[in-house]
Parts: C-alpha cells; sequence; structure tokens
C-alpha cells in the first residue's frame, strides 16, 4: 500500500504548475525582444544616415554635387569623381578575387582530396582573419615598391592598383567559401552522368557543375564586390587622398569610404554642423543603398540555387 | 577495387572506376592550374607574414619588448602601443558583455522558438542583410546613436573627450559583430538533432527547460568557436572607430589616478589596430618598421586566438560526425 502511494505522489502533473509556465513565458519574451534589438539597429542606422544626409542635402546646392573634385572644406563635394574611385578599386579587386577565389572554389570543391582540403581550407580562413588595416600596410609598403612600381615605375606612392590588389586579397576567402558551398550544393548524380557520358574531371568541374552552380558563383562575385566597395582601412592607407576624377590605375584617389575616414579622420576641426562633415553621412547614405541593393540581389541567387537542389 | 571507401564519395567512385587510371594531360593542366590559384593565398599570406616580420625586426632587436610596453609618442625612437592593447582588450570586454548574451538570445529564439511566419521571416532577412553592412557605416551609426545621443545626450558628456569614450566604441563594436555572433550561433544551434529536443520535451520538459539543459549543453563547443572568431573580427577592426572616437593623435594621455568609472567614461582611448593605421600614415621612414612591429603583435594576439578557435571546432566537429 505504502509504495502505490508513494508512485500516485510522484506522478503529480506538473505541466500546469503556474510559477513553470511563467518563467517560460519571461524567457521566451527576453529572447524575443533580443531578436528584435536587430531591427532596431536597422532603424538606428537609417536614422542616424538620413538625418544628416537630409540636413546636407538641404544646405548645399545641389549642383555641388556633380564635377570640380571632392573638396568637401571648399564646399565642393563631386560624388561622380568617389564613385568612378570606387569603381576603379571595384574593378581591379575582381580581377584579382574572381579567379583566385573561383579557382580555389573549384579545386576545393572538385579535385582536392579530404586530407589537403583539411590543409588548405584553414588558409584561407586565416587570411579572410586578416585586419584590412594589415592589408593597407602591405599595399602601401609591398605592393607598390614591389610590384606597381615594377611594371609602372612612374606610379604614385598611393595608387589604385595596389590597393585594389590588396583589396582583392582581401575579397578572395569571401568569394571562395561562397562559390564553393554553391558548387558543393550540386547533386553528385549530375557529375555521376557526366563521368558516365565520358566526360573526364575537368570537363565535369568546368562544364557541368559549374554551370550547375552558377547563380550561386554570381551571388558569391556580387558579394565580393559588396565587399569590396565598402572596404575602408586599406583604401584610406592605400589609394591617397587626391578628389579630382581620374582614370588612370598608377594614380590614386578618394573612394566613397576614403572620403568617410578622411572626413572622420580631420573631423576634430569641422565637426558639427558644417556641410563638410555632413556630407559624412550623405557619402554613408549612399554606400549604405548600393552595399544593401548587392546583397540583396546576392541573397535572391543564393536561395534561387538552394530552392533548385 | 582497393580504395578507402571511408575517404572517398561516391561520385569519387564512380570517377574512379570509369576513368581508371589512365593519365590525362587536360586534367593534369587544368588540376594543376586551380591548385595554382589556391596555393597563392598560401604564398600571399607567406609573403605578407615575411615581410612583415623583417621589417618588424630591427624594432624588436633593439628595443625587444619595450615596444609593446611603451606608451604612444610621435617620436619613433620611443613609441609605444601599450594604450592600443589596453584599449583594444578594454573594447573586446564590452564587445563579449553586449554582443555575447544578445547573440546567443536572438539565435535561441530564431532557431528555437519563433515559428515560419512573416516576423520571423523579416528578421531573418534583416540579421543578413546587417551583416553585410560596410563596417564603416557602423562607425557612422556609432557616432550618432552611442556618441552624440547616448554619452552627450543622455549622460551630458561634454567637453574634454565629448563622450568618446571606450563605452561607446565598445558598443559600436558590439552592434558590427552582433548580427554574426547570431548567424554563427543559429548554425551551432541548427546542428543539434531534433530528437534530441523531442526527447526532452516527451518525457514533459518545457522549451526552456529542453534548451537550458539539452540543446546547449551539446551546442556550446559550436557557439564558442563562433564567438572566438567573431570576437577575433572586432579586436582587427578599425574603420568604425575612426568615427566612434577612437584617439587618432600620437600623443594623448590618460590620468594615473583615473578610476574605472572615470576611466571607461571620460577618459580617451584607442586600439591597436587603430595604432597601426596612425604609424602607417606617418611620413617618416622610422614609422615604417614600428607599423611592422604593432601589426606583429596585432597578428600574433589574432592568430593565436583564431588558430585555437579553427583547431578547437576541427576536433569537435570530427567527435560529433
Amino acid at each position: 500500500m505504502a509504495i502505490v502511494e508513494q508512485q500516485r505522489d510522484s506522478r503529480i502533473d506538473l505541466s500546469g504548475d503556474v510559477r513553470r509556465r511563467r518563467r517560460e513565458s519571461i524567457v521566451k519574451a527576453l529572447f524575443f525582444a533580443a531578436a528584435a534589438i536587430s531591427i532596431l539597429i536597422s532603424v538606428a542606422i537609417v536614422l542616424a544616415l538620413i538625418g544628416k544626409a537630409w540636413a546636407f542635402l538641404t544646405s548645399i546646392e545641389l549642383n555641388q554635387l556633380w564635377g570640380n573634385g571632392w573638396f568637401p572644406r571648399r564646399g565642393r563635394f563631386d560624388l561622380s569623381a568617389l564613385l568612378v574611385h570606387t569603381m576603379m578599386i571595384t574593378g581591379i579587386a575582381m580581377l584579382v578575387a574572381v579567379p583566385f577565389g573561383l579557382g580555389s572554389a573549384i579545386y576545393l570543391s572538385e579535385y582536392a582530396k579530404s586530407g589537403v582540403r583539411r590543409v588548405l581550407k584553414p588558409t584561407l580562413e586565416i587570411l579572410a582573419g586578416i585586419p584590412s588595416v594589415v592589408l593597407g600596410f602591405f599595399a602601401l609598403q609591398f605592393l607598390t615598391p614591389n610590384v606597381v612600381r615594377g611594371i609602372f615605375p612612374g606610379a604614385q606612392s598611393a595608387n589604385f592598383l595596389a590597393a585594389g590588389i590588396a583589396v582583392g586579397i582581401l575579397t578572395i576567402p569571401l568569394v571562395a567559401s561562397v562559390s564553393e558551398d554553391a558548387m558543393r550544393a550540386v547533386p553528385g548524380s549530375l557529375r555521376e552522368a557526366s563521368y558516365g557520358l565520358g566526360a573526364k574531371q575537368w570537363h565535369t568541374a568546368l562544364r557541368v557543375v559549374f554551370p550547375a552552380a552558377i547563380s550561386g558563383i554570381l551571388a558569391a562575385v556580387i558579394l565580393g564586390i559588396s565587399r569590396a566597395v565598402g572596404e575602408t582601412m586599406v583604401v584610406a592607407l592605400a589609394a591617397g587622398l587626391n578628389g579630382i576624377m581620374t582614370f588612370n590605375p598608377t594614380e590614386g584617389g578618394l573612394t566613397m569610404t576614403g572620403a568617410i575616414a578622411n572626413l572622420a579622420v580631420g573631423s576634430d576641426q569641422v565637426a558639427g554642423d558644417v556641410a563638410a562633415f555632413q556630407s559624412l553621412f550623405f557619402v554613408g547614405l549612399v554606400l549604405f543603398v548600393l552595399t544593401l541593393g548587392l546583397n540583396v540581389i546576392s541573397g535572391r541567387m543564393v536561395r534561387r540555387y538552394r530552392q533548385r537542389y | 577495387m582497393t580504395v578507402d571507401t571511408a575517404a572517398v564519395t561516391t561520385t569519387e567512385l564512380v570517377r574512379r572506376s570509369i576513368e581508371g587510371r589512365r593519365f590525362s594531360p587536360a586534367n593534369a593542366i587544368v588540376g594543376f592550374a586551380l591548385l595554382f590559384t589556391l596555393l597563392s593565398s598560401v604564398l600571399i599570406l607567406v609573403t605578407l607574414l615575411a615581410d612583415t616580420i623583417a621589417a618588424a625586426l630591427p624594432v624588436f632587436a633593439s628595443r625587444g619588448l619595450g615596444f609593446v610596453t611603451s606608451s604612444l609618442s610621435p617620436t619613433a625612437a620611443s613609441a609605444g602601443i601599450w594604450q592600443g592593447i589596453m584599449g583594444s582588450l578594454a573594447l573586446t570586454a564590452f564587445v563579449i558583455a553586449v554582443a555575447f548574451p544578445l547573440g546567443v538570445a536572438a539565435a535561441v529564439y530564431l532557431e528555437e522558438y519563433a515559428s515560419d511566419n512573416r516576423v520571423t521571416r523579416f528578421i531573418n532577412a534583416n540579421i543578413r542583410n546587417l551583416a553585410g553592412v560596410p563596417s564603416i557605416v557602423y562607425g557612422i551609426l556609432g557616432l550618432f546613436l552611442f556618441v552624440e545621443i547616448l554619452m552627450r545626450g543622455v549622460f551630458g558628456a561634454e567637453g574634454g573627450i565629448g563622450g568618446r569614450n571606450v563605452i561607446a566604441g565598445g558598443l559600436t563594436l558590439a552592434v558590427l559583430v552582433l548580427p554574426i555572433m547570431i548567424i554563427t550561433t543559429s548554425e551551432a544551434l541548427r546542428a543539434v538533432p531534433g530528437a534530441l529536443r523531442e526527447a526532452s520535451l516527451a518525457v514533459g520538459a518545457t522549451r526552456w527547460e529542453t534548451i537550458r539543459h539539452q540543446v546547449l549543453p551539446v551546442a556550446i563547443p559550436a557557439i564558442l568557436t563562433g564567438t572566438v572568431l567573431t570576437i577575433a573580427r572586432a579586436f582587427g577592426e578599425s574603420a568604425p572607430l575612426l568615427l566612434a572616437g577612437a584617439q587618432l593623435s600620437l600623443f594623448f594621455s590618460v590620468s594615473a589616478d583615473a578610476s574605472f568609472v572615470d576611466l571607461v567614461t571620460n577618459q580617451p582611448y584607442t586600439a591597436l589596430p587603430i595604432i597601426v593605421f596612425n604609424f602607417a600614415r606617418q611620413p617618416q621612414a622610422e614609422f615604417v618598421s614600428l607599423t611592422a612591429a604593432a601589426i606583429v603583435v596585432l597578428l600574433v594576439m589574432l592568430l593565436t586566438v583564431n588558430a585555437v578557435a579553427v583547431l578547437a571546432r576541427d576536433r569537435y566537429e570530427r567527435r560529433y560526425r
């Protein structure tokens, strides 16, 4: 009898316990709040940019935004020069990051045996962990004297080529890892069918797997472009301070991020509501909208290949 | 067939049995070209490290660790990086204190509680987009939200450093890494088998009890590895700090008798990567080797932490597979 009594006691239903349920809902609410903070951050970013960007746009004449170079302290805000310089850096960076990033990705996904992979993949991860300011110094002290001036002896000490190559090096791991993921997502049956038809390994890798993964690979390249556009420290150190538009890769010039960094570095004197200082927020807004657009397109493409396979 | 079947995939077996062992020149050329692109990254890494270490050697040879422990100075012969190391460690402490709990909590909500509805999808998309925002834009956010609104507006920090304190910098970096923190933690939680949750819920545990006692203990190694890698990223980040208030001059002093509260609210600070940037900008040739030496210290700190995290992850990955 005593044993039965005891068993009945241990079978008390706990699911309706008030304290337990209350704790459950409090915990859930706290966790939701943490997740919702990410939305507040987005709102804060937009507010931070729009408020002063608007103040800037209303305080200047709109024709100050085009032509004549970027000299904020003299009231010349030539956005087109910054955009052209940004495109120069990004273009050179992609000439480095796309072949080397994609080549690495194809090798890791289609050729590398698991032992080789385990050794070489961390190298890319270490490269991804190098702070960008270090690459800036590398561009200035190694790439310019040894590489760029080796080909163009007359290159300026700060030039697009060295800065662009360094930004490209920074972008290689990103392009490699995203496109490798895309190629590994291609089902093995496609490769087997290709071998079955007599195709060699290189043919299978380049003509079957690569096209099958193309949307993911394009996503990787677009993500790389977005990363290169937003890269700051390399450009601030190695791309120079020239505000006049130039297409010459052996010269340097301010990019969007370079202009923001330059205003920040010298901002102690112009802090406050001066147009020069506020232009920082305007350039930031243009940069934000541009990179956001690229990231959204890239995300769409990644989802497309995820759906297909 | 005498192939180690554990090490190769089905596809690889299919390829070997069809292609046989015949040598194909085209295969060799393409394979070699692809390997070359990958090895170039290794070569770049080695060049970068060798070049930097070579440039840094004179500083360490003549001043040893005195370079690490002396303060900033516009004179190359006596300039050190001590304030940068202290500043970076303080920033990192704030990043861990803010981003780790928030990131884990948000990831737990999104992976364990949230149902697949419009709000959840919106939050997820938003986090992915935040992870792609350039770091300098976070600097603008930090300048606006933490320096101007929080420190000057709410706490009335006027004069002196005008709210450009280490808390504002730390919060800026914390917000910068928060989305990455959430994404890596979410991946760690997703790798926990669903059966574990079902078993726990089936014996009557609540959701929180299941998370607390079953899911988190299994996911914690992966979460911690992700956290370490994320923190390392914040440690090397400098662009946001240009705007969010790190000192950009080669000389500033902190009152020696400042209390802890005074130190984090009213005293100027800088960070190791910011010092690298400042040294690299100096026109004098002596600063080149100083920059290299500062980079060596930064990389040693970063690579040690990174290597430990990567090795630990490989170890755990193999154990759970």
